[in-house]
């Protein structure tokens, strides 16, 4: 298990040195940009090489990154250009939001879309037909739309749940809940129709399967048949695809922030990239590659402890 | 039938149009796709209005006769608007398209034609691709670059493993057919060898991924829409008309249904074109049946299967006190391809307590399937259709699952032909035998798992605690067997159903399962019914062996007896085949196969191989007959059988 996390580790690395070389080497293909954002179009070219050449823009740009990479390795990302603020604490400051919405909607997807897999694969019938109805929507419907949608019924229309922001666990937990909702829904709908229906495949899969003859022939019970050993079984395929859904997750939750005016790293990353603030596009694109690196770990680990096969090797 | 050697697969173009005009679904997804993209051309000669002309007069008017789906907050038309919106929308989307085929289908052709070191990097790089947050990637390419070109090149891009992953597996399956091998003796080039073998192969993958992107790009870009990334106002796209509708839903709530519903309908018939493309390809694949004229005799047959069966004499006889299990007229019928099989025709036999009865077939004549139905453990599309269980007197044949599942493990167990796929791999051998204990017995967990340990013992396992906290795969194939019979023995069952429990095993651990049975028997006075295909396993195990050929039984004896006097060509054809008792030389087989449950001739189900078949043998199904002796067997000529010169080859 150790070796495992440790190769995995080892793998993460040159994923984040490409995503962040990439990252730099797009950003420093215009070279003007920078200056041009911290001096604004009216300086003079004179002004515009003083500046560069205090930011270190005209080095090669192997050399630049060099010099970003040991800032980034310690801690120092830069500052913004809009307010000049750390961008280390910007971004800190709003990951846990972040964080917060991506948790809620793994547990939202893996409770329903497991859930309602294991009782479609057990029913079948007319609930598969469902599934396979709301699986074509949770694809097709985008999640801002999704998102617009809830908002106006259930914001606009009946008062149920706040329509923006999120409100702070600190000054009410109730209102933290209830502010949660609608994004998290508009956020899982999509993963869960994916869960849902690799749940019931594998679930119908696994319930084949010979060993599941022998345990019914032992005189166990039909549900620790299926909820145990089936299950359990079944959850191999559906975890590794959730590790697939995390990463798309992170573009979700940098749309649905937008929709719902919540201060994560999506929203700010939106508002740096219209601002063109460069520091901060890299140290998002920085973070969240961190977040997928460690993502995809979990989802290693998972898969470690439910295979005895994975934890051998 | 040999396949010719520079065989290649047609192309059949008008087929793959009559399948497709046959799902009324695709059809109306297809359509629906070239109204869109045909109105959203022609978008400047049909809209109503300028798509940004404002009317302040009619602001979010709402749908009207004026403006079929209403106006926007500056009174711009919304219809004339989506169709405006749809060009840039669609045409983004086809540009991401275009670049996601450019960079993955010659990348996956290549790393699947060439493999080794190419096929090798190329992966690794997908991999490394495929790890990317999509929408984070897009927005550092907006920062940097104006304008949406860029941005959906580098959507195709980074999309593009789905692509060069499933051309690759295509590509690696066709490269080893022998036309492509032939191709490349008689000198082609690489390029010519790819482009007219190997693509044309790779077409129908391809094209369902790149329906599935097709989807995924539409949804993307409208998020980069709504994010204000594709477009620069006021020129509008399907995303950000959404955008704009947000920012004015608390006064016109409606004006974020048309531009999201057509977003959502367009994904929904991409994705409905998609699935088409696979199933039709699917069926294609399949082209065997076509070949052999299944499909045909499946719409000339009845649904329902097919020969005639018939009663037998014994079949009405009482159960004898001393028996265990008294079956009786047993039929299985089987839902498949061909319709519904009887795969078990009305089987009767009793089974004393204490006694091991043989069952004895080739591959395909039911023996299996008749042994899983008096468990209620058929597969599926299986079913009991006719006759009685009675285990102990009790009626097992509709018996609730509830009430059936009660006999398992306590009254009747199942030791299964694999031993390597039986146990649950992911929980070890002996939390499984635990979990039975105590499901029935209601032990605690200590002294479930004494019993466990104790039942590994008695199995035999060389060190019963490393075998309890071992999982499945760490077991050899005798070991997992042995781990089978402790979790069948684990609730003391009156009657154990072995279903060739030795078949998968080397022979030297063969010999040491039976020898366990036996004892277990013995110890016990559990009764085995064992299924077999193997002479030498009814020789040393059983009292009494029914033989069963094609669904039916066809002998039922003693085992001296039926090894001395066969009652039944086949038996003696069986036995004429057995390894052990034939004289040296080949190895011996009746001729012919055993016919296939749709197959099944009209008289006797042996007959076409039978050396002392004779007319009236063909007539009608033949009964079990009881000989003066007492014995049974399904054979109008029995007093003729042993003179034959042989009938195996």
């Amino acid at each position: 298990m150790r070796q495992l996390i440790v190769r995995r580790l080892v793998q993460a690395i040159p994923l984040l040195f490409i995503v962040s070389f990439l990252t730099f080497f797009l950003v420093s293909l215009i070279p003007g940009s920078v200056a041009t954002a911290l001096i604004g179009t009216s300086g003079t070219p004179a002004a515009y090489a003083r500046m560069e050449r205090q930011l270190g823009l005209n080095k090669p740009v192997f050399v630049q990154y060099w010099h970003w990479l040991y800032r980034v390795l310690h801690g120092n990302l830069g500052s913004s250009l809009q307010n000049k603020q750390s961008v280390a604490e910007m971004l800190n400051s709003r990951l846990t939001v972040t964080l917060t919405l991506i948790v809620a909607t793994v547990i939202v997807v893996s409770i329903v879309g497991v859930g309602l897999g294991v009782v479609s694969s057990v029913r079948g019938g007319f609930m598969n037909r469902i599934i396979d109805l709301l699986s074509w929507l949770g694809l097709a419907v985008p999640n801002f739309w999704l998102g617009l949608v809830l908002v106006s019924t259930f914001a606009v229309t009946f008062h149920v749940f706040p329509a923006l922001g999120l409100t702070a666990f600190s000054s009410s937990p109730v209102g933290w809940l209830k502010s949660l909702v609608l994004p998290v829904i508009a956020l899982a709908a999509a993963p869960i129709a994916v869960v849902m229906r690799q749940t019931r495949d594998a679930m119908s899969n696994v319930l084949e399967g010979e060993f599941i003859r022998t345990l019914r022939a032992s005189g166990l019970t039909e549900r620790s048949i299926v909820m145990r050993h089936a299950l359990k079984n079944a959850s191999l395929p559906v975890v590794s695809v959730l590790g697939v859904l995390l990463v798309s997750l992170l573009g979700g939750t940098v749309i649905v922030e937008n929709v719902f005016a919540i201060p994560g790293l999506g929203s700010l990353a939106v508002s740096a990239v219209s601002a063109h603030d460069l520091p901060v596009v890299e140290g998002v694109a920085v973070y969240f590659t961190l977040i997928v690196i460690v993502v995809n770990l979990f989802v290693d680990i998972a898969y470690g402890l439910l295979s005895p096969k994975v934890r051998v090797r | 039938m040999r396949r010719d050697l520079f065989w290649r697969p047609p192309s059949t173009s008008s087929g793959i149009v009559r399948k497709f005009l046959s799902r009324p679904l695709a059809c109306v997804a297809l359509a629906y796709l070239s109204i869109l993209v045909i109105a959203c051309t022609f978008a400047p000669l049909i809209a109503p209005y300028n798509p940004e002309s404002e009317d302040l007069l009619a602001v979010l008017s709402g749908p009207s006769r004026l403006h079929l789906l209403g106006t926007d907050e500056l009174g711009r038309d919304v219809l004339s608007r989506l169709l405006f919106g749809g060009q840039i929308t669609l045409l983004n989307s086809l540009e991401a398209v275009l670049a996601f085929m450019i960079i993955g289908v010659p990348l996956g052709l290549f790393a699947g034609y060439r493999g080794g070191r190419i096929d090798r990097v190329i992966m690794s790089a997908t991999d490394i691709v495929q790890s990317l947050p999509v929408i984070i990637v897009l927005l550092v390419v907006a920062a940097v670059f104006s304008g949406s070109l860029a941005l959906m090149i580098t959507l195709g891009l980074v999309s593009s493993p789905s692509i060069i992953r499933v051309v690759r597996v295509a590509t690696l399956s066709v490269k080893t057919e022998l036309y492509v091998r032939a191709a490349e003796v008689v000198g082609l080039t690489r390029f010519q060898v790819l482009r007219r073998h190997i693509l044309p192969q790779v077409v129908a993958p391809m094209a369902v991924q790149v329906s599935v992107f097709a989807a995924a790009a539409i949804t993307i870009e409208a998020a980069l829409g709504y994010l204000n990334l594709d477009v620069s106002p006021p020129a509008p796209s399907w995303g950000s008309m959404i955008a704009e509708a947000g920012t004015v839903i608390f006064r016109q709530p409606f004006l974020i249904i048309p531009s999201g519903l057509i977003i959502v309908i367009t994904v929904i018939a991409l994705g409905v074109l998609g699935d088409a493309i696979r199933d039709i390809w699917a069926k294609k694949d399949d082209r065997s049946d076509i070949d052999t004229g299944r499909e045909k005799r499946r719409s000339s047959q009845p649904a329902v299967a097919v020969t005639p069966s018939v009663q037998d004499e014994n079949s009405s006889d009482p159960a004898p006190p001393d028996s265990l299990l008294s079956v009786r007229n047993l039929e299985v019928m089987i839902n498949s391809r061909e319709g519904d099989l009887r795969i078990v025709d009305h089987v009767s036999f009793d089974l004393k307590a204490g006694e091991t009865l043989g069952v004895v077939g080739e591959s395909g004549c039911g023996k299996s399937i008749m042994a899983l139905a008096l468990l209620g453990l058929l597969p599926s599309g299986g079913r009991i259709t006719g006759g009685s269980v009675e285990f102990r007197g009790q009626q097992l044949v509709g018996m609730s699952n509830k009430e059936r599942s009660k006999l398992r493990g306590r009254h009747i167990g199942l030791v299964s032909q694999e031993p390597m796929v039986a146990l649950d791999p992911v929980f070890t051998v002996g939390s499984q035998i635990k979990e039975v204990l105590q499901t029935l017995h209601g032990s605690n967990a200590k002294e479930a798992k004494r019993d466990a340990l104790e039942l590994l013992g008695r199995v035999r396992l060389p060190d019963p605690r490393t075998a309890f906290e071992s999982f499945p795969h760490e077991l050899s194939g005798g070991m997992s067997q042995r781990a089978c019979i402790a979790i069948a023995l684990a609730g003391s069952p009156d009657l154990l159903i072995a279903d060739e429990p030795t078949t998968a095993l080397d022979v030297t651990v063969q010999a040491e399962i039976l020898d366990l049975l036996l004892s277990l028997n013995d110890e016990l006075k559990m009764s085995i019914l064992l299924v077999t295909h193997d002479w030498g396993v009814i020789a040393d195990c059983c009292e009494r062996t029914a033989v069963m050929y094609a669904g039916q039984l066809v002998e039922l004896a003693a085992v001296n007896e039926i090894f001395n006097t066969p009652l039944h060509p086949y038996t003696e054809g069986l036995l004429a085949s057995n390894p052990y008792l034939s004289e040296r030389g080949l190895l011996p087989s009746i001729k012919g196969v055993v016919p296939s449950p749709w197959e099944w001739p009209e008289g006797c189900r042996f007959a076409p191989r039978c050396p002392y078949a004779t007319e009236d043998c063909t007539l009608a199904q033949i009964a079990l007959r009881v000989m003066s002796t007492g014995r049974v067997t399904r054979c109008l000529h029995s007093e003729r059988v042993g003179t034959a010169a042989s009938n195996v080859q």
